[in-house]
């Protein structure tokens, strides 16, 4: 290291290592009761990973949360982008995946088709 | 490069680890790799958060969920309840003490809601063994700015205008003391940083070391480019092996980096740090001792002056701070003096680490403005007096400090409202008393401790708390004398104003202030042979207070009929009859018997 700059560029290359440990940000949180493991959440929470590490995405937080009382509709993911409404998408294949973060998490565009809910917050 | 979801954070401090910590790690790689998650999860070995009575602590993030006293056994559900499917585990979370609540937020726990976390802030959120963590929450920044943007006077300038004073003890202006050290005439000098910790219950320097020691490193560079300074030591106890590890490997990815060594940053400053192991003795902790000592001389005080200042480590101009003190400095370099002074009261500014001992809930590190009041420390972070017990005092600044009565609860606590109340900041040791404490006890507790620490060169030290000690030793054996109060003052003031450093100085400061408060008690155990705390083994007795009922019990269960007294009123024990062996206060229907 022979500059600031340096110092600077390094930070940011390193900040998601940290990121994680402060709120903010985009979240995506994918329903894992019993019923949206049986309908594959697993396989959809891989693909969300693989996904974001693809387009090297930043700032994007996963998480997980319990039966919702939809369980007709798992897999069940929700999308939230700092002070939009928080989106739900229902029976999201692993296929769908790409699209979901392509169009709406990137690109802000819901994906109308999918959804099964959306919560003003 | 796969995404990672989650941080597991693992307490890896000295406490966390003496519970088991490296067991639960080691459960948790293997329970995720097994489970196929050990890609998308990362496991990060923390510092310590100053809440080791609960450890091993363990935090999941995204979500900053908190576990406490985490075992092996728990790891599997904790994976595949919390890390799988995205279940709080709710019988690993915390309980407040009073509320029996289940806090799952680190930030909403009491221990942590009222703290100011500025010092500590990095301390259990990053791997202090990876620069790139301490990088990335802008660590190195304040060198860069210093180096690049600022000239060592502008550094001395802020760091005067901050108001930052030595947490070392004294609380000595630090801006000033690095301008005494810049302007002294050398073209050699040092920086040194004490951390050789020598309070007992204190273990903030270790804790900021073993969890951070990137910012002591950086505190101590932007000193040696104020002061000019090419070279620092730090002084550590051996018996932080721990914090020496840290300090080792943090010095070596600093250097690998050119953060320290020649030119760094390309401003033409060079500086080294070495570490220096101190074999742990008390007086090695005084400033003088400790130069001493990494000359490789015996640790004993010289008269000063001449101050490190002006002739230190080898003759040369030497800045000298203790560790807390350090570790302020990037803070006060990036964000300003401005901001800095802002917090605290008018003549003590920023934040101080309080180690929390004794009688309280939360034993642990506290990080609170100056200015806080002790009640706020006791009460709302410390979770206040264990097992229904009255608070009864709080002794600050260890063996060189005095402790604060419960009238003194809502005074504001700074470095001069503490010398008033005759206590000290010291180094921020609090050891929390509660009513089954005898004061006389605590205070010879005390001067034992610097009693044994005495390193023997000047007279009033080595023989004169001796003698204090004996005097207190016969009081809590109820052999005192009506005349030993006045002795006990009249020495203290002789040793106080004669002793060479501050160890000597310092020793009687115990005795003086609790006979400040608490003479009453004194006088009991002098005059009445009475230790009212019921603390002293050879004058433990029993008491019938006035809830007796005379009921007449007790005087047909104690075996050398000591208790007399009328049916239907209070009775009385014969202290030169009674043989204490406690019947009559477990016979007794209306708790009317006390110990005391
Ligand atoms: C007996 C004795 C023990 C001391 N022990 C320590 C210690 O363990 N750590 C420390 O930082 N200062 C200790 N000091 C204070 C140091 O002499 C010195 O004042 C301090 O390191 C200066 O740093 P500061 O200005 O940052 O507080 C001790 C002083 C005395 C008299
Ligand atoms: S005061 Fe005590 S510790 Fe200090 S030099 Fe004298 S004998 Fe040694
Ligand atoms: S047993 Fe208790 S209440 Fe009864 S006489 Fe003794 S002290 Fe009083
Ligand atoms: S402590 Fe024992 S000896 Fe003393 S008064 Fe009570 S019963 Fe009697
Ligand atoms: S298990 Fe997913 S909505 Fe019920
Ligand atoms: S060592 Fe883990 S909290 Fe202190």
């Amino acid at each position: 290291m022979k500059t600031v700059e340096d110092l600077k560029r390094m930070r940011e290359q390193f900040q998601s290592q940290t990121k994680l440990r402060h709120a903010g940000g985009i979240q995506i949180i994918v329903g894992m009761g019993t019923c949206g493991i049986a309908a594959g959440a697993r396989e959809v929470m891989s693909a969300i990973l693989d996904e974001i590490a693809k387009r090297k995405l930043q700032d994007v937080t996963v998480r997980q949360t319990g039966c919702i009382g939809m369980c007709e509709k798992e897999v069940l993911v929700d999308v939230v982008r700092p002070d939009e409404p928080r989106i739900t998408y229902g029976k999201v294949t692993p296929a769908a995946v790409s699209k979901i973060i392509g169009e709406h998490v990137v690109n802000g565009r819901i994906v109308e088709e999918l959804v099964v809910g959306k919560i003003s917050q | 490069m796969q995404h990672v979801r989650a941080h597991v954070l693992i307490c890896a401090g000295t406490g966390c680890t003496a519970s088991g910590a490296a067991k639960v790690e080691a459960a948790l790689r293997e329970e995720l790799a097994k489970k196929g998650l050990d890609k998308e999860i990362m496991v990060v070995e923390t510092g310590c958060h100053g809440f080791c009575e609960m450890g091993p602590l363990v935090i999941v993030y995204p979500e900053g969920t908190f576990y406490v006293r985490v075992q092996p056994e728990d790891v599997p559900e904790l994976v595949e309840s919390h890390l799988y499917k995205g279940r709080i585990v709710q019988r690993l979370l915390y309980k407040e003490p009073v509320t029996h609540e289940s806090i799952p937020n680190y930030n909403e726990l009491s221990f942590y809601k009222k703290q100011m976390r500025m010092v500590l802030a990095n301390c259990g959120h990053i791997n202090p063994e990876i620069i790139e963590e301490y990088i990335a929450v802008g660590g190195y920044e304040a060198l860069g700015k210093a180096l690049t943007t600022m000239t060592p006077e502008q550094v001395v300038d802020e760091m005067k205008k901050s108001g930052l004073r030595g947490r070392g003890g004294g609380g000595f202006p630090t801006g000033m003391k690095w301008d005494f050290t810049r302007k002294a005439a050398g073209d050699k000098k040092y920086v040194v940083c004490n951390a050789d910790e020598g309070d007992p219950g204190a273990f903030m320097d270790r804790s900021v070391l073993e969890g951070d020691p990137h910012r002591v490193i950086e505190g101590m560079a932007v000193c040696g480019y104020a002061i000019g300074a090419d070279e620092g030591y730090i002084y550590v106890r051996a018996e932080y092996p721990l914090a020496i590890k840290r300090l080792r490997i943090a010095i070596k990815q600093a250097e690998d980096l050119g953060l320290l060594g020649e030119n760094i940053f390309g401003s033409g400053f060079n500086f080294r740090l070495k570490i220096k192991e101190g074999a742990g003795a008390f007086v090695c902790g005084e400033e003088t001792a400790l130069l001493a000592s990494i000359e490789g001389k015996r640790g004993m005080p010289r008269p000063r002056p001449p101050f490190p200042a002006i002739s230190g480590l080898w003759g040369k101009p030497t800045n000298i701070n203790n560790v807390e003190t350090f570790a302020n400095v990037p803070q006060i370099i990036t964000k300003g003096a401005d901001w800095y002074a802002g917090i605290g009261t008018e003549k003590s500014k920023g934040t101080k680490v309080f180690a929390l001992t004794g009688r309280i809930n939360h034993t642990g590190l506290a990080e609170v403005p100056m200015g806080i009041t002790m009640r706020e420390i006791i009460f709302d972070i410390g979770g206040g007096i264990p097992g229904g017990k009255k608070f009864k005092a709080v002794q600050i600044g260890g063996p060189s400090g005095g402790c604060l009565p419960t009238e003194l609860l809502d005074l504001p606590i700074d470095y001069d409202s503490l010398i008033q109340a005759g206590a000290m900041m010291g180094s921020g040791g609090l050891v929390v008393m509660d009513e089954t404490t005898c004061m006389v006890d605590l205070a010879k507790f005390f001067l034992t401790f610097t009693q044994a620490e005495s390193c023997g060169k000047c007279t009033p030290c080595r023989e004169g708390t001796k003698r204090m000690l004996e005097i207190l030793t016969r009081i809590t054996e109820g052999e005192g004398k009506e005349t030993d109060i006045a002795l006990l003052e009249s020495m203290a003031k002789n040793i106080k104003t004669s002793a060479l450093c501050g160890l000597g100085q310092t020793a009687p400061n115990p005795v003086l202030s609790t006979l400040r408060y608490f003479r009453d008690e004194y006088e009991a155990h002098i005059k009445e042979k009475r230790c009212p705390a019921g603390a002293c083994a050879k004058l433990a007795g029993y008491q019938i207070t006035d809830a007796c009922k005379g009921c007449g019990l007790c005087t047909k269960t104690c075996p050398v009929a000591a208790i007399s007294g009328e049916i239907k009123s209070r009775h009385a024990i014969d202290q030169s009859v009674c043989i204490k062996c406690g019947a009559c206060m477990t016979k007794c229907p209306f708790k009317a018997i006390i110990k005391g």
